[in-house]
């Protein structure tokens, strides 16, 4: 499992270079965070179809002149919810590997449905977030900021998800009758591995994206 | 297969093989006498690049050398014979250090040189330079000349002894420009800029043309897109750009003037010819002098009235992958190619607009 | 045995075909790596004969340029991923858990499941040609030639393919690591463990760190191609060299991937034969991993022509040049194993010594064009095609075939003919010097790669007519051995336990192997535990009677994963809708194979 978590930081680590190498290049809205832009240019990528109507409504004139205020997409505290959800999660998941250990049957079961449901309200404000954004004007074709923002976000979420299915498999198989077979403490701690890991991954996006500003 | 025999085939391939390597070193050298020769250069950077190709080429032929006649010993003087126990060792540690440092003494002999001239050729390029804007094209080279306000395609013209700036761009796809005897190749990259230059030797001036060719794949034609480049002299260089920066001739024969109307109808839609109603359009290649270039269709055919209709009636059989069904008009520039016009104009009239192209001199 | 709601019952018949479906031994899957690798390889080989066929002349009317040009791709991708890669994997299927002393590989269910989805990739690759034409964009498929603007639907299938082929590396790398730390038998420390192994160990590790990458570039091009984005195009704000940072950085470990396990072969071909343990066993592996991370380093050394900048370029062309140095030291000790042997001229130790001096030819020519002012007159022209050619044909592929024939009397039972094998090794010899000798000079003369076609006075006809007569000897010499297969498998078996006197652990079990490979998990006392054993006149212990040997059973679920992996790549190529059917298969298949009882 450690072999195969390396891999996946080769994953995620090209996915945010790319995120990164794109980021310098955003010049036009919907930007990651407040930024100023001269409005005649603004004007100029409307009326080129550069960017939708929508995406410039984000925009408005600044107490400068001929200076547009665009604000940020990113709503850091919605983000900031769903973040301590999928944290709380990694602690339910503590619990479950310790009632597995420990052979607590009902205790690894109550946690384990816990980590699942903390994952699906994440996968819940991830959906909103997306649908959120669609509707501001940043879709994958908008930008370099959009593709590269959704390709990874996405396939964090996707990780999210495959990471609810195993845990829920686990589940589902601890109600046999034989359980979990002779060693659930291994296959759970597995399980909980994979999971941290991808809630690390999530610390990183959450940092490099939502909070280290453009 | 005997022992013997065995002994007897590795000591005629150990003969053979002494008696192949300068015969392999001559037929090297004799490479020199073909037209896109890498190893003859005629210009400060193809000279410096060979100074460091002749250190690295020299290490690599000693190594090469030695290590086939080593394992050729090795094989032989080793083979299984009566009476011979192996030797059981596992290692020898001064041997081994010994044969770690001869690879980095080799490496570092090769870098040494490989970084001064990467110092000397990516600095920046001589003030006086004569700035060349080279555009790779779906299959055809665009050069421009923007202090001359010459634009010209699939031949470039330079001067010996005058320092050429070319800045390398692509509508399209990556491709590569490369003249072997005056530039190594850098690519032409779609959304970037890249520089190279070059001064052509003193005596590199001639009559007959330097060969260049893309070097990236680029799609269908590939392999088809090619390009000239003429060294001339002071007199003649100027001579060339003063006609290039004239307006197009007038055609004299009948025939001719019949094409330069059909050229309006027909084929203005693409290509430009200054001085005439022609003149819109920019993303065929400029025809203006196109009688005065040596070759047509990107150096694959030469330039001739026969040659010309082939190509105007039928131009995706010389050159496979520009039907019109390929055509990108929603790109910033469009891609457009040469239509098959034996399916519009009768040949009459195609052989009217080759009269035409032929006195464009 | 009871069975859990909704799964089938392990197979019981003894059905061959079925018996082959559902199988989990590493053995057979080894087998079925090398036979579908192998036909891959043919078929790999008919493409590099149509296209030498074209320039066996200039302005040659064979096939077209669209034609070629798919050729030319699907060459390189059915030899690099279908052909030596898998026929890599085939030897360490058959090989590691013999050679390490177990009696099988770590998770032999995901083994079979690498192989059914290795074959689902392949056969989608290779499909392309009946469906709308071949990916036709080289290998490397560059952007923004790749995008949907300028290619058909062949570049679909490149990217599909190759990342259902990269589920399957990805599953069997994990396994052979997991196998190769957990599994080995008692006394086999990490430093006795054979050189085939090592460097097979670090193949892994290679696979499992290069190939996210390459899914990312892949998945970005799916997007670019398929859903409006604009990763690698310009037009839309994208940067084309992103794509080859991406490719390469994946694309040069992999080149390692392809060359390391023959390296891995001839360790263990050379001592065998010169009847004397491998000279600098240690710095062998150490050179091998050094290379392993050296890879990493050197990804850029493919783009010394894309406007790197000084700075990169001589960075990338130190770490390029440094890799000569590993890769030296292993030659040297290679030959050193030799110095002082007794060397019996087999046609495998052929093989082998041949490797030694062909790798060392593309070896040599690889730092030539390390320096970039070089590489500028060399890069994409046929001095490359030679280069590479020496490393995968004289290097991995010769590889290979020594390996074949090293290891073909332990998985058969029979030994290969030797006049045969004599008759093979000579022409695929005289056909790869042949052929791709007379490319350093086309390249030195200015002809660039991947041409269709070129023109009579150009000095390139000559040696283009050479190298195509050359690539039909090297076609010949294939067919000897195909020949030599046959006229083998008709003989009555012949080889004993270990007719090389071989030192590994493979030698100390039956030949073939049954199917729990060891009755007694041997005890490891030395590199050469078959020798120690000789020389201390120890005899393998028989079993205690009565011990009963775990064998998983066999199982229907890896084919059925792998077909649900297979609907999930077809729905970018059709309709969305088989992705959707892939899915609940794929749970099914999930479901059925933890509930499968193992016991």
């Amino acid at each position: 499992m450690w072999i195969f978590l390396g891999s996946e930081c080769l994953f995620f680590g090209s996915l945010i270079a790319t995120y990164l190498i794109f980021k310098g290049e955003i010049d036009l809205p919907p930007f990651p965070s407040e930024t100023f832009i001269e409005t005649a240019y603004l004007e100029e990528a409307v009326a080129s179809g550069e960017i939708t109507e929508v995406a410039s409504h984000l925009c408005h004139e600044s107490s400068e002149a001929g200076i547009s205020v665009c604000e940020g997409i990113f709503d850091i505290p919605l983000t900031s919810q769903s973040t301590f959800v999928l944290l709380m999660s990694s602690v339910a998941m503590v619990l479950a590997v310790y009632g597995a250990q420990h052979n607590r049957p009902m205790m690894m079961k109550f946690w384990l449905l816990a980590t699942m449901l903390l994952g699906v309200i994440f996968l819940g404000y991830q959906v909103y977030e997306f649908r959120t954004f669609g509707q501001e004007g940043l879709t994958l074709e908008t930008s370099q900021f959009g593709a590269s923002f959704f390709v990874l976000t996405g396939f964090h979420g996707t990780h999210v998800a495959v990471g609810v299915l195993i845990l829920g498999s686990l589940l589902l198989a601890s109600f046999r009758r034989r359980g979990l077979g002779s060693e659930p403490g291994f296959q759970v701690e597995t399980a909980g591995l994979y999971w941290h890991f991808v809630d690390i991954v999530w610390i990183v996006i959450f940092t490099v994206l939502y909070l280290i500003p453009a | 297969m005997t022992e013997e025999a065995l002994l007897r085939i590795s000591q005629r391939w150990a003969r053979r093989l002494l008696i192949l390597a300068p015969a392999a070193l001559t037929i090297l050298f004799a490479a020199c006498s073909d037209p896109q020769t890498t190893i003859e250069p005629r210009s400060d950077m193809t000279e410096a690049i060979q100074g460091v190709y002749e250190i690295v080429f020299w290490l690599s032929m000693f190594v090469f050398v030695a290590i086939m006649l080593l394992t050729l010993w090795l094989a032989v003087r080793y083979r299984e014979q009566p009476g011979r126990e192996a030797i059981q060792i596992h290692g020898h540690q001064r041997l081994e250090i010994l044969w770690t440092i001869i690879p980095v003494a080799i490496v570092l002999i090769m870098l040494v040189p490989t970084w001064q001239v990467i110092a000397d050729t990516t600095d920046t390029p001589p003030e006086n330079s004569m700035v060349v804007e080279a555009t790779g094209k779906q299959w055809w080279f665009e050069f421009k000349y923007p202090d001359l306000g010459i634009t010209t395609a699939n031949e470039l013209h330079v001067q010996a002894g005058r320092p050429v700036h070319v800045k390398l761009y692509a509508d399209d796809v990556i491709h590569s420009f490369w003249i072997p005897q005056l530039a190594g190749k850098v690519d032409m990259v779609p959304g970037h800029e890249n520089d190279l230059w070059f001064t052509p030797n003193d005596d590199s001036a001639r009559e007959e043309a330097y060969l260049g060719q893309c070097v990236e794949f680029c799609g269908a034609s590939h392999a088809n897109m090619r390009f000239r480049v003429f060294v001339h002299d002071e007199a003649g260089f100027n001579a060339w750009a003063e006609n290039e920066l004239s307006d197009a001739l007038e055609p004299t024969t009948e025939l001719g003037q019949l094409g330069a109307t059909l050229f309006v109808v027909r084929c203005a839609e693409c290509h430009t010819v200054r001085g005439t109603a022609a003149s819109i359009a920019d993303f065929g290649p400029d025809l203006t002098h196109i009688g005065s270039r040596e070759t047509i269709a990107a150096g694959i055919l030469d330039n001739n009235f026969e040659n010309l209709v082939k190509w105007i009636s039928n131009p995706a059989e010389i050159k496979p992958g520009i039907e019109p069904e390929n055509d990108i008009i929603d790109k910033d520039p469009p891609l457009r190619f040469m239509r098959a016009f034996e399916d519009e104009i009768s040949a009459e009239d195609i052989q009217a607009i080759a009269q035409y192209l032929t006195e464009l001199k | 045995m009871a069975t859990a709601a909704g799964t089938i019952a392990a197979p019981t018949t003894e059905s061959v075909v079925w018996s082959w479906i559902t199988t989990v031994d590493h053995k057979r899957i080894g087998a079925l790596y090398g036979v579908t690798a192998f036909i891959f390889f043919l078929i790999g080989g008919v493409e590099a004969l149509l296209i030498r066929t074209q320039l066996a002349v200039p302005n040659g009317t064979v096939i077209d340029a669209q034609l070629y040009n798919q050729l030319f791709t699907m060459h390189a991708l059915t030899m690099i991923f279908l052909a030596i890669m898998p026929l890599g994997a085939a030897f360490f299927n058959y090989m590691v858990p013999l050679m390490i002393g177990a009696r099988d590989v770590a998770f032999p269910r995901l083994n079979a499941l690498s192989y059914w989805i290795f074959l689902f990739g392949g056969l989608v690759l290779t499909s392309s040609f009946f469906f709308g034409g071949a990916p036709d964009t080289g290998w490397f498929a560059y952007q923004p030639i790749s995008s949907s603007q300028f290619a058909g639907s062949g570049m679909d299938f490149y990217v599909i393919g190759l990342m259902i082929l990269g589920i399957s590396s990805l599953a069997a790398a994990l396994n052979f690591a997991v196998t190769i730390i957990n599994l080995r038998a008692p006394g086999m420390t990490m430093m006795r463990l054979p050189v085939f192994i090592w460097m097979t160990f670090i193949v892994m590790f290679l696979l499992i760190l290069a190939l996210p990458v390459l899914t990312v570039a892949l998945i970005q091009m799916l997007f670019d191609r398929q859903f409006t984005t604009s990763f690698f195009l310009p037009d839309g704000g994208g940067d084309p060299i992103l794509w080859q940072h991406l490719f390469w950085v994946f694309g040069h470990p992999e080149v390692y991937i392809l060359i390391l396990p023959a390296m891995g072969v001839v360790s263990e071909v050379l001592p065998t034969f010169s009847r004397k343990p491998l000279f600098g066993y240690a710095a062998i592996v150490f050179a091998g991993i050094a290379i392993g991370f050296l890879g990493w380093a050197v990804w850029s050394h493919h783009m010394f022509t894309t406007g790197l900048g000084a700075v990169q370029q001589a960075v990338f062309s130190a770490s390029t040049m440094a890799i000569g140095i590993p890769t030296g030291i292993k030659v040297f000790n290679w030959l050193a194993t030799m110095w002082g042997g007794s060397i019996r001229f087999t046609t495998a130790m052929y093989f082998a010594i041949a490797f030694v001096a062909m790798f060392t030819i593309g070896g040599i020519s690889g730092v030539m064009h390390a320096s970039p002012p070089v590489d500028q007159q060399q890069q994409d022209t046929y001095f490359i095609v030679a280069h590479i050619h020496y490393v995968l044909v004289g290097g991995a592929l010769f590889g290979v075939f020594s390996g074949l024939y090293y290891w073909w009397p332990k998985m058969t039972g029979r030994l290969l003919g030797e006049t045969l094998g004599k008759w093979n090794f000579w022409l695929m010899f005289a056909g790869l010097n042949i052929a791709f000798f007379p490319m350093h000079f086309l390249g030195v003369s200015g002809m660039p790669r991947r041409i269709y076609t070129y023109d009579p006075n150009l000095g390139w006809d000559f040696w283009n007519l050479v190298a195509t007569v050359g690539a039909f000897i090297l076609a010949l010499g294939v067919l000897f051995f195909i020949i030599n297969v046959f006229k083998t498998q008709q003989r009555e078996p012949d080889a004993g336990d270990n007719p090389w006197d071989a030192p590994t652990l493979e030698w100390a079990t039956t030949s073939p192997p049954p199917e729990h490979d060891f009755d007694v998990i041997p005890e490891v006392h030395s590199r050469e535990p078959v020798w120690y054993m000789r020389d201390h006149n120890m005899t393998t212990p028989d079993p205690e009677p009565g011990t009963h040997i775990h064998l998983p059973p066999p199982s229907y679920y890896p084919i059925i994963i792998a077909f649900g992996v297979l609907l999930l790549g077809l729905g970018p190529l059709s309709h969305l809708a088989v992705t959707a059917l892939g899915v609940p298969v794929i749970i099914y298949g999930i479901w059925g194979w933890t509930l499968e009882p193992t016991e």
